[in-house]
């Protein structure tokens, strides 16, 4: 359970949000304070991206899908994982998905 | 990420032996299984109220079932050969991740309920009540085993600590007792047929999008085939393949090997998973049900070969298993190895000149190999003795001018595990996995230090996630992991034409 302004939302054991639909901006804001990350326009195009993959596939993208979608938008020089682990240091799969309310990538990954 | 803190061990020149701290990380468990996911797996989904009973009752049916279990439990002389060739051991200095230890937490139960002393006079043999205590025990201490079996390499009887941590898990899982990480991924293979949970849809994205970078980066049509009926070969490989660095390069790398040597080839979006994550739960019905979801898919696919990707365990499960659990494949061309593996397709290409390489592709790095448990200990390639070991490191010498290997005692059948098999490659372990990458990462520092060794290629997705995190742990880049067939890939002289 996460408490953001005045709101729970129910999450795992790893703090993964429990349901996609709960999620809000604020809720972002908030799990990324909590892992000292202050958001940014960069961080959030890769949360908004994060969020169309998912409503369109069910599942996040692959981390070349990702890096080819951030290079076509931000330029070739941040299209890489190296940019990826900069913005999210406990890498861009896990820790942006999570601030997206993505589930957490299951699997050898 | 909301990690707790442990302390950091120190990259030695030299592994060596520490003194023994009782408990030390007692502290570990990783997160328990729900409901939804025990359930689909076919277990209790909590802790069951008569647990003590029925987990007895399932130890007596192990014990019949699988004789080895109870050779090792009556064999073990401790003689203390394997005390120090644990890599948990040697990261957590925790007596009870000494091998013989871990097989004393069970030992001492089966004594007590299994042979005739430990029945009437139980504190003379050193036998145990199973009790809730030994039960918490078992759970912590049988997920600090990555059933990578290097302890059965020095044990002058073979025993297997494997086994018995295998046989731990699926007495646990039988009274409602879980893993969420192992069990929440054999359900999403059941249902999708995938440990990512990759849908078709995503799929077919995810390759079409390669097929576009590779397009992109080498101007050739290099397919990456899903669902084509009448291919000559099934590619069956880690789902982590499609998902993550530095895996993504090796599956590019096998693209490419099949575009160059002609040969049909397809992923199936039922079996794309060479994972099987029923082995390491000891779950003999639920390694069966994900092994049948290859022959599923070579048969609708109407395939000649089936070929496995760069997957430790899988490969274990497949040359060791496939066959008993979904054969016979009578269906397919006996003129190929059932199943084979992606190194020996490349490798027997190499060696008939049908692939060619420029190894100055790979100019830019050095590299050192790290035998995978599973593939060293558990498998075979090549047909040739000692060619799991040989055929993997072949194909490393044709495709790059430097390359060194790592320490005889750390290498080939002596191999240290990455830290992170045998299902234990969760974020809730990382305590346990960054201390158990300890040796594999000392030997690794001194091929860096003496010969200057920038890469460190390996043919298993859990060794390249768990190396991705152990590297920038310990002071390595993230990107110094890489897969073999992604050196493949950067060698290969390709031919512009269609073939």
């Amino acid at each position: 359970m996460l408490e953001v302004n005045g709101k729970s939302f129910e999450t795992d054991e790893e703090g993964y949000l429990a349901n996609l639909s709960d999620w809000e901006e604020g809720l972002a804001t908030a799990m990324a304070e909590a892992d000292d990350i202050e958001l940014g326009p960069d961080h959030w195009e890769i949360i908004n991206f994060l969020r169309e993959y998912y409503e369109e596939y069910q599942i996040a993208p692959a981390v070349r899908v990702l890096t080819k979608a951030v290079g076509k938008k931000l330029g070739k020089d941040k299209g890489n994982s190296k940019y990826l682990y900069e913005l999210f240091p406990y890498g861009p799969g896990k820790q942006a998905c999570k601030f997206a309310g993505l589930p957490k990538p299951t699997g050898c990954v | 990420m909301a990690v707790k803190e442990f302390e950091k061990p120190t990259l030695k020149d030299y592994t060596s032996i520490p003194s023994v701290e009782k408990d030390a990380t007692s502290h570990l468990a990783p997160f328990k299984s729900k409901e939804e996911f025990q359930s689909s797996l076919g277990y209790p989904g909590e802790l069951v109220d008569n647990w003590q009973e029925i987990a007895l009752d399932k130890m007596g049916d192990l014990l019949k079932k699988y004789r080895s279990l109870r050779v090792y439990l009556d064999s073990c002389m401790q003689c203390g050969a394997c005390t120090d060739k644990c890599h948990y051991y040697l990261g957590t200095k925790d007596p009870n991740n000494m091998p013989v230890g871990r097989q004393n937490l069970m030992r001492g139960v089966y004594r007590r309920y299994f042979t005739l002393p430990g029945k009437y006079l139980p504190k003379l043999v050193g036998a145990v009540d199973f009790t809730k205590e030994v039960l918490d025990e078992w759970y912590s201490y049988y997920h600090q085993c990555s059933q990578c079996r290097r302890c059965a390499v020095f044990c002058p009887i073979g025993i297997d600590t494997a086994e018995i941590s295998m046989a731990a898990r699926e007495i646990m899982d039988s009274v409602g007792v879980g893993q969420k990480y192992c069990n929440e991924i054999i359900g999403k293979v059941h249902k999708i047929g995938n440990n990512l949970g990759l849908p078709e849809p995503a799929l077919a994205n995810t390759l079409e999008g390669l097929e576009e970078d590779v397009k992109d980066e080498i101007n050739i049509d290099v397919k990456f085939p899903l669902d084509v009926k009448d291919s000559d070969v099934l590619l069956i490989t880690p789902s982590a393949d499609f998902f993550a660095e530095p895996h993504v390069d090796g599956l590019i790398g096998y693209a490419k090997v099949f575009h160059q040597a002609g040969i049909s080839w397809t992923l199936s979006s039922h079996a794309s998973e060479a994972a099987n994550f029923g082995m390491f739960i000891g779950s003999y019905d639920n390694m069966r049900k994900l092994a049948l979801r290859i022959r599923e898919a070579a048969l609708e696919l109407n395939v000649k070969r089936i070929i496995f990707g760069e997957c430790g365990h899988a490969w274990r499960v497949a040359y060791s298993f496939l066959n008993t659990l979904a054969g016979p494949f009578d269906f397919l061309d006996s003129r190929y190895p059932v199943p084979q593996h992606i190194c020996e397709l490349t490798y027997d290409l190499m060696n008939r000149n049908v692939l060619k390489f420029d190894k100055s592709a790979n100019d830019d790095m050095t590299l050192t190999y790290h035998d995978s448990c599973n593939v060293a200990r558990a498998s075979n390639m090549g047909d040739i003795l000692g060619g799991q070991f040989s055929v993997p490191r072949d194909i490393i010498k044709a495709t790059v001018n430097n390359f060194y290997d790592m320490e005889e005692e750390s290498i080939k059948e002596k191999t240290y595990c990455c830290g992170g098999g045998g299902g234990l490659l969760t974020d809730d372990l990382i305590e346990l996995r960054m201390k158990g990458a300890l040796p594999r990462m000392e030997a690794l520092k001194r091929v860096v230090d003496d010969h200057g060794v920038t890469h460190m290629a390996a043919i298993c997705a859990i060794c390249k996630s768990q190396f991705s995190k152990a590297f920038q742990y310990y002071g390595f880049e993230l990107d110094q992991i890489i897969s073999l067939h992604q050196l493949v890939g950067n060698a290969l002289i390709m031919n512009k034409k269609e073939l």
